[in-house]
């Protein structure tokens, strides 16, 4: 096998038969890298839909209140639902179990003061649980605690780009801002993966921000995350239920659309998860159907290549070449042509991929490539294709006797 | 060397078969340069290629270098095609990518000879048929006489017992027939057996001893008269 001589004799028949090693390296060449392209862009779609879902808790809930549509128990449609305070505590005791982060939350747009620098920003009064709903990730000091909320102290927590836009290069922790003329004190600094929008908001308690600007107790909404040990039919039929529930308690008709809305992501991640399933097996199926085609390519051709060979292995065998001989000299030069070929596809692969990968954004492909493991496990199962292709035709052109093979023309 | 007693062989076509050799007796000692004549379907091809290992036969005895020659296997025969025999074809059958001097050096590969040895025997082959300085030529850009000789050095190489040559100037013009039969006949003289098929009564007549076909059968088996065994 690591006979120099023998390879000496395969790199010739190689290099001095150029056609049928460039067919033959080709179809492997293009089957991998096809096949790298295809899982690449596949790959990047899926890098987009993760990324699309990774700005909030993707287990939260968000409840809004609006005006009925419909009228129901003698009231009119067209009122106007308002959340209070004992809907936080409704909620909490019925779905004890079933909520894991919960925050009733107020907001206004509101102008920010510091030193000069001012602009507008999103004011909201929340619990410290508002924090990992929307997957605000602290670099500088602290959230808020619930120390904060008993004491309806006056600090905030600003997003990131608040803090560049009013204070630029310096630091905002522990520095007062001035909102519409109450001086709140930066305990916190964070950023949100999510993306500038929610790098623009600013985090006050909930109790602070309730007791100045809502004299009363009214709630805009509600976040929540239910329980990640729910399984998403759970966790639909948990919202459901909740909807149910606060359509009873604001005596709103069971129909109504629009006075009580609940937005569960678990609905988007399971509309997603499907979709990347389908994803997936398209991907799969287009995968395994380039990989065949390369297969059923390299078989044909190695048919071919020995057919063509057939007078020449009839003037080796005549001259002394074993079968033996014979089998192993097409089968090393079919693995050798197809291992190179594949690797080379292979990388040219890779690298369209990388070249390519930046212009592709635009059309929902990010950053797209492959797993290693991937490409060569194709590569390989190319390879052995290329061998059992070039074993079967070698076998029989061995069995040729060396006067049939002589008189071939 | 060679000696064949009531050998038989058939080819099978369709349902039929035909049948090609009746019972052959032959026997060729060493150092003979014999011919064996005859028209197209008398059998002397297929004799050729028994003789030859390529091919195998259904009755009789074949002994070659007094071994019997019987369910001989692929790689049996071709390791005493290796070691005893050396071909000529009339059709030359080189390997058209493969320079003279690495076609001269192929049976020696796969006699397991080393890369530099070969080539200094395949050199000193081809000076022999007068070669030399073809010797890194591709036989497309040689001559049929300069390829016929090729083959005959190729032939020649692994020091065969025997040397086989079919129709080895049937595609050749006179003048050229003539250097390479002059050729087999100078090996011979080195005490080669040569052994020839041929229909041109002109190419049988310059070897020893005319062995005649017909229909499968040897219908004469005589001298060349004008000149005695060496």
């Amino acid at each position: 096998m690591f006979d120099l001589d023998r390879w000496r004799e395969i790199f010739q028949t190689i290099s001095k038969n150029k056609l049928r090693t460039a067919l033959s390296g080709f179809t492997i060449s293009f089957a991998i890298l096809l096949f790298t392209l295809l899982f690449g862009v596949g790959n990047g779609l899926k890098h987009t839909f993760e990324e699309q879902f990774v700005g909030d808790a993707n287990n939260s809930v968000y409840i809004r209140a609006g005006r009925t549509t419909k009228p129901y128990k003698g009231l009119q449609s067209g009122r106007r639902i308002q959340f209070r305070n004992d809907d936080s505590k409704f909620m909490n005791d019925k779905f004890e179990y079933e909520i894991q982060y919960f925050s009733p939350n107020i907001e206004r747009n509101m102008q920010a003061i510091y030193k000069g620098e001012q602009n507008r920003y999103t004011v909201r009064g929340v619990y410290p649980d508002y924090q990992p709903l929307e997957s605000a990730v602290i670099q500088d000091g602290r959230f808020l605690t619930y120390l904060d909320l008993e004491r309806r102290a006056k600090v905030i927590a600003i997003g990131r780009l608040v803090e560049e836009d009013l204070f630029g290069q310096l630091s905002a922790l522990g520095k007062n801002i001035n909102i519409e003329g109450i001086a709140y004190k930066v305990v916190g600094v964070f950023n949100d993966p999510g993306g500038d929008n929610d790098e623009r908001f600013i985090y006050t308690p909930f109790t602070t921000f309730q007791g100045i600007y809502k004299p009363n107790d009214e709630i805009d909404r509600f976040g929540l995350t239910f329980n990640p040990n729910l399984n998403i039919d759970q966790a639909l039929a948990f919202s459901n239920l909740l909807t149910k529930m606060l359509k009873e308690k604001h005596d709103v008709d069971p129909r109504d659309q629009g006075a009580i809305r609940v937005q569960n992501y678990a609905e988007g991640t399971r509309n997603v998860q499907q979709f990347m399933m389908v994803l997936n097996i398209i991907i799969l199926f287009i995968g395994i159907g380039t990989l065949i085609a390369g297969i059923i390519g390299i078989s044909n051709i190695m048919v071919y290549i020995v057919r063509e060979r057939t007078k020449e292995l009839g003037i080796r065998k005549a001259l002394g070449a074993t079968p033996k001989s014979i089998v192993g000299m097409i089968m090393m030069e079919s693995i050798f042509v197809t291992a190179i070929a594949g690797y080379s596809g292979l990388m040219i692969g890779v690298f369209t991929l990388k070249a390519l990968g930046k212009s592709l954004e635009k059309y929902f492909i990010l950053n797209p490539s492959v797993e290693t493991y991937v490409v060569v496990g194709a590569t390989i199962v190319l390879i052995i294709a290329g061998t059992i292709a070039g074993y079967i035709p070698a076998k029989r052109a061995a069995r040729i006797k060396p006067i049939v093979a002589l008189n071939d023309e | 060397m060679i000696k064949i007693e009531k050998l038989h062989k058939s080819y099978p076509i369709g349902k039929d078969s035909l049948h090609v050799l009746k019972g052959l007796d032959l026997h060729i000692k060493e150092g003979e340069f014999v011919s064996i004549m005859g028209s197209s379907g008398s059998g002397k091809s297929t004799l050729l290629n028994i003789v030859g290992l390529l091919d195998g036969h259904d009755e009789g005895n074949y002994y070659l270098n007094g071994q019997l020659i019987e369910n001989l296997d692929e790689k049996n025969a071709a390791i005493l095609r290796n070691k005893f025999l050396g071909f000529v074809f009339q059709s030359f059958n080189l390997i058209t990518y493969k320079t003279a001097i690495e076609n001269v050096g192929l049976p020696l590969y796969y006699q397991g000879m080393g890369r530099k040895e070969r080539q200094e025997k395949a050199m000193k082959y081809l000076e022999k048929v007068g070669l030399k300085d073809r010797a890194n030529h591709l036989p497309s850009e040689l001559s049929g006489g300069e390829k016929q000789r090729v083959a005959v050095a190729r032939a020649l190489a692994t020091n065969p017992k025997v040397v086989l040559a079919d129709e080895p100037t049937g595609a050749l013009d006179s003048a050229t027939s003539d250097s390479v039969m002059k050729l087999l006949k100078d090996i011979n003289r080195e005490g080669m057996t040569v052994f020839v098929i041929t229909h041109e009564e002109d190419i049988a007549e310059q070897t020893d001893r005319i062995v005649r076909l017909k229909d499968g059968v040897i219908i004469s088996d005589e001298k060349v008269n004008k000149k005695v065994n060496a």
